[in-house]
C-alpha cells in the first residue's frame, strides 16, 4: 500500500508499503531516516520515540497505515522543531506546514554540519549522557517534549517523563544532568529576553 | 495481509461485518508486538485511528462513557474525579509513550488478565458497549473476560465506549511489579467504595485465568461495614475485619507460576494490596465524612 | 555500487582543545544526537537483501531431515543455506573452535542456527523461513553439573581435542582451575569463626540497546566487505575468514556504529551468516536481529553456584578460604576458560588471605552458551564473598566495614596465586570513603511542605504501580569492595596497534589516528583525540573508522582499550613526535643551540624547550611532509595459572571499587526502591573524568539490574523462558538511584598515564551492596541474586 504522510514537516509517500510494517520500519528503510532505534520494537524501550501530531509514541507500535496524513517528528528534525517553537511558539500539536518551509527543509549533508543542535541535544553532548548513543534519539524526543510542557521539572518529574526510555549504558545520572542543564539553560536565556 | 481504513464508524462497522477475522487496531501497542514478533498475521488490520468519536468521552448523570480508543494520558489528565480508580490504573500502563497511544478499548479487546484497566474497571462498575451493524449490546464488565485473553465479544463487534460508573466514592488501584515502572503486572487489585449504596467492589487482574471480583471479599466488607456501622461513623475498620477481607481477597485467585511471579506469591500480594487499598480508601472515605461534617 | 551510510571519520576541531585530564567531549557526540550516526542496523545498500536465521526450538535434538524446497520456492526469497552449504570450516570460537555455524546434525542449545534464508524484505525472508521443514527427534538434556557429570550423561562434544580437554575430569567440564596455598588444614585448627554459605548467581543478559546487526557487501574481487557492530574486529576476522573459505586479506571488515556490547559482542553473531549468503547470492545482504533473536544472538553471563568457607580469629583476621565455584558454560566454550580462571584467581577478593584451597569450573550443558558480560567470572565470586564478609562480621559482632578493613589488601599484597600486588591497592580507603559520605535523607516520598499528607509514590518501592505509601518500608545500608583484573590474562599476548599521522591541512597541523579499536560507546574515540592532542600539541585530531586495514587493536573488554589501545596511541605518538623533531632539527637545528637538546616537546603547535621558549612552527617543520607511523604496543607479559596449584603472575593489573547501597524495602511486598548507590572507585589517572563517572555510574546499574531484576529464565529442559524486554527486565530511570561518585587518582607506574581500566570493576560491588542493604533491612539471608519478591515475602 502507499501512505502519505508529514515527516519533519517536510511531505513524504512511502510506496509498497507491507500492510504488517511499522512507522519504525518505514521511517529507517524507506525515508531514509535510522535516526529512531529499532532496540525491542515492543514498546518497552522507548528507543524509536518520535511525535505523531506532537505526541510522543513508540513508532514500532503504529501501523503504517495509521499515520496516513499525519505529521510526525523524529530526532532529525529536533533542531528545526526546537527552532520553530521559539520562532513561534508551541510547535506541537497538529500544525500544517507552509510549502515555503517545506521547501527550505533539507538533510543536512554530512561534512556541512556546523552543529545547528536543540538545547536539548546540545545539553546530552555537553553533560555526557551520550555513550553508545542508541538510546539517544528516543530519549532526546522524550526530554523534550518533557521541557515543552514543564519548563521546570523537578527530578522526580524528569524520571517519570523518561521512566519509558532505557539506557544500558548510562545509569542515567547524566541523561537527569542534561535535562536539567538544558532546563537551567532556557531559564536562563528567558531571563536574558 | 490487507489494511482497512475505515473512515467512520458506520464504516468501520461494516468492514469488520463483512470481514470478520480482522483485528482491530488503535494504538497498536499490543496488535504490532504480536506483529513485530511473528506472533500474529492476521488477513485484515482494521484501522480504528480516523475515527473520531471513538477518542471522546461524555460524562453523564450516572456513568462516564469513554470512547473505546480514549489514550490513558487523556484517562489520567481528565479523568481523574469521575475515575479515579481508572486514572490511577492508567498510570501504571507501560510507559508515558504507551499511554499516550493505549486505551481501555484495547485493554478490552486483548482481555489479558494482566490487563491494568480491568480491575479497575470492574472495581468501578462498567458495562462495555460491543456494537455491529446488527445493533448495540451493553456487557457488563464482569461478563465480559471469558477466558484467557477470550473475551464476550462477537465476530463481527467491535467496542463503541466503557460505560464506566462515576465514582461515589474514593477509589485505589495498586499493580505489583518487579520494576518501578514500564512493567506487567505480576498481579493487581482495585478498590472502590460505594457509599451510596454502602458497598464495595474489587477487581483483580493477573492472578485468574481472567479479571475477577472477588466476590465473598465484597460480600463480607459490606456485611462488616454495615454491622459494625462503619459508613455512619466513620471510624477505623478494626484490623481483623481488614485481614479477613485481605484473606477473602487472595482466595479469589487462581493464580498460576510463571516467569512473573509464583502463584503463592500472587495470592500473598494481592491480600497485601487488598489490605492497603481498603486502609487508603477508607481513610480517604473518613477525611471526607469528616470534612463534610466540620462544613 | 555504492555503500550510502557508512562509518565517518570524526574531526575534532579547535572546540575541543583538550588533551588528557579533561572532560573533553565526544567527537561522535553531534551525530548521535541528530540521528545521523550510522549504527550496523541503519546500513543500507542498493538491491540490498535481508537475512534470517531460523533456529531450534529446543535444547538439544537430532536433526532428522531438513527440506527447504518450500522456503526457496516462495517468491522474493533469493536463497536457503544449511550446513550442506557451507563451503569451508563449518566451526568457529574465540578460544576452542566447537561452535557450528550452522547446525550439523545436532542441536545442543535452544535458539542454535540451523538454516538461512536471503529475501527482498524482512517479512519474506521470515515467511520463508517458517516454510522450511526441519523434522528434530530431541536427546535427553544436562542442565546442571549433576546431570552433566553424573554416570551416562551424554556428552556434549564428545572426542574433544582442544588444549583443556586433557586436564578435565570430565568432558562435559570445559576447563577447571585450582588454586592452592598455604595450609588451609592448620589454619582452620585456629579459626575462632567458621561461616560457610552456598550462593547463586542468576544468567544475565548484556542487554545492550543494539540489536546484533551488519551488512555484507561482495566484492568484484570474490571477497567480502562486512560493515559490523563487534568488540574486536580481527578476532571476528580469524574466525570468519576459514568460514567462508577466504584468506584474510579479501575480508575487509569495518566497525559501523555499535550500540552496546558489554561482552555481548565478543563471540560471532551474524556475521559469518550475513557473508556467506551475500558471497552465495552475490548481493549486499544486511541482518538485523530482533531484540527476541538477540537473547538467542549472544552468549550470557554465566549462571553460578558457589561454594564458600571462611575461618577467622575472634580479633576479626581472615585466616582461610575454601571455595567452589560451578559456572554454567552452556551449550559452547566462548570465553568460559577465561572465565573460570577469572573466578578461581579473583575468589578471595580484595583480601589478604594466606590459606586458600579454591576450585572453580565451567561446564557444558544445553543450556544457552555462556560468556564474556562486563565483570567476566569476578562478579560471581563478589557477590558470595561479600556476603562470606556479612556474615562473619556479624558473627563477629563487628562492623561489616571495620570487618573489610581489616583484612583489606594494600600494595604488596600476595594474591592467591602467589602474584605480589604491585601498583596501589586502596580497598580500605575506598571502603573509608563511602561510608563517610553523607546518608539520603529519609521517607523521601513525603513531598516537602505537606507533612504527613500526599505521598510521591515515584521514590516508594513499587513505583508508578502505587502498591505503598510508606506501609512496610524499611530502610538497610550495606556496603561492598571488589577486585577485577584489566586487561587479558594467563599468558595472552595482549597487545594493540595503533597508526598515528601528523601533517598539515589547510595551514594547521592535523593528528590523524587509526586504530581498530571497536568504541561501543565507552568513549575510547574521545581518549585516543585527548591523547594525541597531549602528546602532538596539535588542536585538530581526526579519528579514522575502525577497520581491518590497520593492526588488532583486541577487544574492548576486559577495561582494557584505554590501556591497551590508549597506550599504542601513546606510543605510536611518541614515535611521531621523535620523527617530526628530527626534521626539524634537519631544517632548523642550526639556528638555535636548544634543537641539540634531547627534551623537546610539542604544544600548540609549535616545537616548544622544556623551559617554553619557542622554536618552531610544527606548520613549517613539516611541511609538506606527513609523519606516518603504525606500531604495536604491549603491556607487560602474564603468565598461565599452573593447572594444579593456580600460581602465576595472571594478571597484568587489578582495579576496586568500593559501594553503600541504601535500599528500601517493602518487606510485606519483597519489592525494593534503591534510594542511593555511592561508589569509590580508584582510576588510577582519569583521562576524561566525565566518562570516568559516567563508566562507573553505568557499571553500578548493571549491577543494581543482577542484585533486583534482571534473569535469563530457562526451563528445566533448556528453553529460554523470557527473551523480551516484556519480562527481562533492566533498570528503568524510575528503578536506578542517584549515583554519588568518588574518584580516587592513584598512579600505576606500569600504566600509561598511570591510568587504571574503569569499566568493570563498578559492576562487581554494586551487586553484593545492593543484596547487603536488603538483608540489612529484612534480616534475610538472601544467597541468591537476582532477589524476587518471593525470596523476600517467603513465598
Amino acid at each position: 500500500m502507499r501512505v502519505n504522510f508529514t515527516v519533519n514537516g517536510r511531505p513524504q509517500e512511502a510506496d509498497d508499503v507491507w500492510e504488517g510494517e511499522s512507522l519504525l520500519y518505514v521511517l529507517r528503510e524507506r525515508l531514509g531516516l535510522p535516526g529512531s532505534k529499532n532496540a525491542c520494537e515492543q514498546g518497552e524501550c522507548g528507543s524509536c520515540t518520535v511525535r505523531l501530531d506532537g505526541v510522543p509514541v513508540c513508532a514500532c507500535l503504529v501501523a503504517a497505515g495509521q499515520v496516513e496524513g499525519r505529521a510526525v517528528d523524529t530526532v532529525e528534525g529536533l533542531a528545526d522543531y526546537a527552532g520553530r517553537r521559539s520562532a513561534g511558539g508551541r510547535a506541537g500539536t497538529a500544525r500544517g506546514t507552509d510549502i515555503d518551509e517545506a521547501r527550505r527543509w533539507q538533510a543536512r549533508p554530512p561534512g556541512a554540519r556546523t552543529a545547528e543542535l536543540s538545547p536539548v541535544q546540545q545539553a546530552f553532548i555537553d553533560a555526557g549522557a551520550v555513550q553508545c548513543g542508541f538510546c539517544t534519539p528516543g530519549l532526546l524526543v522524550a526530554a523534550d517534549e518533557l521541557l515543552e510542557r514543564n519548563a521546570e521539572p523537578s527530578d522526580a518529574d524528569i524520571r517519570e517523563a523518561l521512566s519509558g526510555n532505557l539506557c544500558r549504558c548510562t545509569g542515567y545520572e547524566k541523561i537527569l544532568d542534561a535535562v536539567r542543564l538544558a532546563a537551567a539553560r532556557a531559564d536562563r536565556a528567558e531571563e536574558a529576553v | 495481509m490487507d489494511f482497512l481504513r475505515p473512515a467512520s464508524w458506520e464504516e468501520a462497522l461494516a468492514a469488520k461485518a463483512e470481514h470478520p477475522t480482522a483485528v482491530p487496531i488503535a494504538g497498536g501497542t499490543d496488535v504490532m508486538v504480536e506483529i513485530n514478533f511473528d506472533h500474529r498475521r492476521p488477513e485484515y488490520l482494521l484501522d480504528l485511528n480516523r475515527i473520531g468519536e471513538l477518542y471522546e468521552w461524555e460524562v453523564g448523570e450516572r456513568d462516564v462513557r469513554l470512547g473505546a480508543a480514549v489514550p490513558y494520558t487523556r484517562i489520567m489528565d481528565h479523568l481523574r474525579a469521575e475515575l479515579p480508580g481508572l486514572a490511577l490504573a492508567s498510570h501504571t500502563v507501560g510507559s508515558p509513550q504507551i499511554r499516550n497511544r493505549g486505551s481501555v478499548g484495547g485493554n478490552l479487546g486483548a482481555a489479558s488478565p494482566a490487563g491494568d484497566a480491568h480491575p479497575a474497571l470492574l472495581a468501578a462498575g462498567a458495562d462495555v458497549e460491543a456494537v455491529s451493524v446488527r445493533g448495540t449490546r451493553l456487557i457488563p464488565v464482569e461478563e465480559f473476560y471469558t477466558g484467557v485473553k477470550r473475551n464476550a465479544l462477537e465476530p463481527d463487534e467491535l467496542i463503541r465506549a466503557v460505560r464506566i460508573r462515576k465514582a461515589d466514592g474514593p477509589q485505589a488501584f495498586s499493580k505489583v511489579g518487579t520494576r518501578n515502572a514500564m512493567v506487567i503486572a505480576v498481579c493487581a487489585f482495585g478498590l472502590a467504595l460505594h457509599p451510596g449504596t454502602r458497598t464495595v467492589r474489587t477487581g483483580i487482574g493477573s492472578a485468574a485465568p481472567t479479571p475477577v471480583r472477588a466476590r465473598a471479599a465484597e460480600d463480607f466488607l459490606q456485611a462488616a461495614l454495615a454491622e459494625g456501622g462503619f459508613w455512619d461513623s466513620g471510624r477505623i475498620i478494626t484490623p481483623s475485619v481488614a485481614r479477613q477481607f485481605a484473606e477473602l481477597a487472595a482466595g479469589a485467585c487462581n493464580p498460576i507460576d510463571d516467569v512473573r511471579g509464583s502463584a503463592e506469591y500472587r495470592r500473598h500480594a494481592v491480600a497485601v494490596m487488598a489490605r492497603r487499598t481498603l486502609g487508603w480508601t477508607w481513610d480517604a472515605y473518613r477525611g471526607n465524612e469528616r470534612s463534610a461534617s466540620c462544613a | 555500487m555504492s555503500v550510502t551510510r557508512t562509518p565517518t571519520s570524526l574531526t575534532q576541531g579547535s572546540r575541543t582543545k583538550g588533551g588528557i585530564g579533561e572532560s573533553t567531549l565526544r567527537p561522535d557526540g553531534t551525530l548521535k544526537v541528530t540521528g545521523e550516526f550510522a549504527y550496523a542496523s541503519d546500513l543500507w545498500h542498493e538491491d540490498m537483501l535481508w537475512g534470517f536465521t531460523l533456529r531450534s526450538p529446543y535444547a538439544h535434538a537430532r536433526i532428522v531431515s531438513v527440506d527447504i524446497a518450500e522456503a526457496l520456492a516462495t517468491a522474493g526469497v533469493e536463497t536457503v543455506m544449511t550446513y550442506a552449504d557451507l563451503p569451508a570450516e563449518t566451526r568457529y570460537g574465540l578460544e576452542i573452535k566447537d561452535t557450528p555455524v550452522l547446525a550439523d546434525g545436532v542441536v545442543r542449545c535452544h535458539g542454535e542456527p540451523v538454516a538461512l534464508v536471503a529475501a527482498d524484505h524482512p517479512e519474506t525472508a521470515r515467511r520463508a523461513a517458517a516454510k522450511i521443514k526441519v523434522e528434530y527427534a530431541e536427546l535427553p538434556v544436562v542442565v546442571d553439573e549433576e546431570s552433566a557429570t553424573g554416570p551416562g550423561a551424554p556428552l556434549l562434544h564428545p572426542g574433544r581435542s582442544d588444549h583443556h580437554a586433557g586436564h578435565v575430569p570430565h568432558p562435559n567440564i570445559v576447563h577447571r582451575q585450582p588454586i592452592v596455598r598455604g595450609d588451609v588444614a592448620a589454619a582452620k585448627a585456629r579459626a575462632d569463626v567458621v561461616v560457610s554459605g552456598d550462593y547463586e548467581v542468576g544468567m544475565q543478559d548484556q542487554a545492550f540497546l543494539g540489536p546484533e546487526s551488519g551488512l555484507a557487501v561482495p566484492a568484484e574481487d570474490g571477497g567480502v566487505d562486512l560493515y559490523i557492530a563487534t568488540q574486536w574486529l580481527h578476532a571476528d576476522l580469524g574466525q570468519l575468514a576459514p568460514v567462508l573459505g577466504l584468506p584474510e586479506d579479501k575480508v575487509r571488515m569495518t566497525l559501523s556504529g555499535v550500540g552496546g556490547a558489554f561482552g555481548g559482542r565478543e563471540d560471532l553473531s551474524m556475521q559469518a551468516h550475513a557473508c556467506l549468503l551475500a558471497l552465495r547470492t552475490g548481493k549486499p545482504v544486511k541482518i538485523v536481529y530482533n531484540r527476541f533473536e538477540s537473547f538467542f544472538g549472544h552468549v550470557h553471563r554465566h549462571p553460578a553456584k558457589l561454594h564458600y568457607e571462611h575461618g577467622a580469629t575472634k580479633d576479626g583476621k581472615l585466616l582461610y578460604m575454601t571455595c567452589r565455584i560451578v559456572l554454567d558454560g552452556g551449550a559452547y566454550a566462548s570465553s568460559s576458560p577465561a572465565v573460570v580462571g577469572n573466578a578461581a584467581s579473583l575468589s578471595v577478593g580484595p583480601y589478604v588471605v594466606d590459606n586458600v584451597d579454591i576450585e572453580a569450573i565451567a561446564l557444558y550443558t544445553n543450556n544457552p552458551p555462556c560468556g564474556a558480560m562486563r565483570g567476566f567470572g569476578a562478579v560471581q565470586a563478589c557477590f558470595a564473598y561479600e556476603a562470606q564478609m556479612d556474615k562473619l562480621a556479624a558473627e563477629l559482632g563487628m562492623d561489616p566495614v571495620e570487618f573489610r578493613r581489616r583484612n583489606a589488601m594494600a600494595q604488596g599484597a600476595v594474591m592467591p596465586t602467589g602474584q605480589v600486588v604491585d601498583s596501589p591497592a586502596p580497598v580500605a580507603e575506598l571502603l573509608r570513603r563511602v561510608k563517610a559520605m553523607p546518608l539520603p535523607p529519609e521517607r523521601q516520598w513525603l513531598s516537602a511542605g505537606s507533612p504527613g499528607g500526599s505521598v510521591d509514590v515515584r521514590a516508594l518501592p513499587g513505583g508508578l504501580s502505587n502498591t505503598t505509601h510508606g506501609e512496610g518500608v524499611v530502610r538497610g545500608v550495606g556496603y561492598a569492595v571488589g577486585i577485577k583484573n584489566v586487561g587479558f590474562s594467563e599468558g595472552f599476548d595482549d597487545y594493540s596497534t595503533a597508526r598515528v599521522r601528523l601533517e598539515v591541512v589547510a595551514g594547521q597541523p592535523v593528528a590523524v589516528v587509526h586504530t581498530a579499536m571497536a568504541e561501543v560507546g565507552q568513549g575510547g574515540v574521545t581518549v585516543h583525540a585527548q591523547i594525541a592532542r597531549t602528546e602532538l600539541g596539535v588542536s585538530q585530531v581526526s579519528i579514522q573508522p575502525a577497520d581491518t586495514r590497520v593492526g588488532s587493536a583486541g577487544s574492548t573488554s576486559a577495561s582494557r582499550q584505554t590501556y591497551v589501545t590508549g597506550g599504542a596511541v601513546k606510543h605510536a605518538c611518541e614515535a611521531v613526535r621523535a620523527r617530526a623533531l628530527e626534521l626539524g632539527r634537519a631544517k632548523f637545528g642550526t639556528y638555535h643551540p636548544a634543537w641539540a637538546r634531547a627534551e623537546l616537546l610539542l604544544e600548540g603547535g609549535k616545537v616548544v624547550t622544556d623551559g617554553g621558549e619557542v622554536l618552531a612552527d610544527l606548520v613549517d617543520v613539516l611541511g609538506d611532509e606527513a609523519v606516518d607511523i603504525e606500531l604495536e604496543w604491549r603491556h607487560r607479559p602474564t603468565q598461565a595459572f599452573d593447572l594444579v596449584t593456580g600460581q602465576g603472575f595472571g594478571h597484568v593489573q587489578y582495579s576496586f571499587a568500593a559501594h553503600r547501597a541504601v535500599v528500601e524495602v517493602d518487606t510485606e511486598l519483597g519489592l525494593v526502591k534503591v534510594v542511593e548507590l555511592a561508589c569509590a572507585q580508584d582510576v588510577g589517572k582519569a583521562l576524561n573524568p566525565q566518562s570516568v563517572v559516567g563508566q562507573i555510574q553505568g557499571g553500578t546499574t548493571q549491577g543494581l539490574g543482577l542484585a533486583v531484576m534482571e534473569e535469563i529464565v530457562v526451563s528445566e529442559d533448556g528453553r529460554v523462558r523470557n527473551p523480551s524486554f516484556t519480562d527481562y527486565l533492566i533498570p528503568t530511570i524510575l528503578d536506578t538511584p542517584t549515583i554519588p561518585v568518588d574518584v580516587l587518582e592513584l598512579a600505576d607506574d606500569h600504566a600509561p598515564y598511570g591510568l587504571r581500566g574503569v569499566g568493570e570493576a563498578p559492576t562487581l560491588s554494586s551487586t553484593p551492596a545492593v543484596v547487603s542493604a536488603i538483608r540489612a533491612a529484612t534480616g534475610l539471608a538472601l544467597n541468591r541474586v537476582p532477589v524476587r519478591p518471593e525470596h523476600l515475602t517467603g513465598t
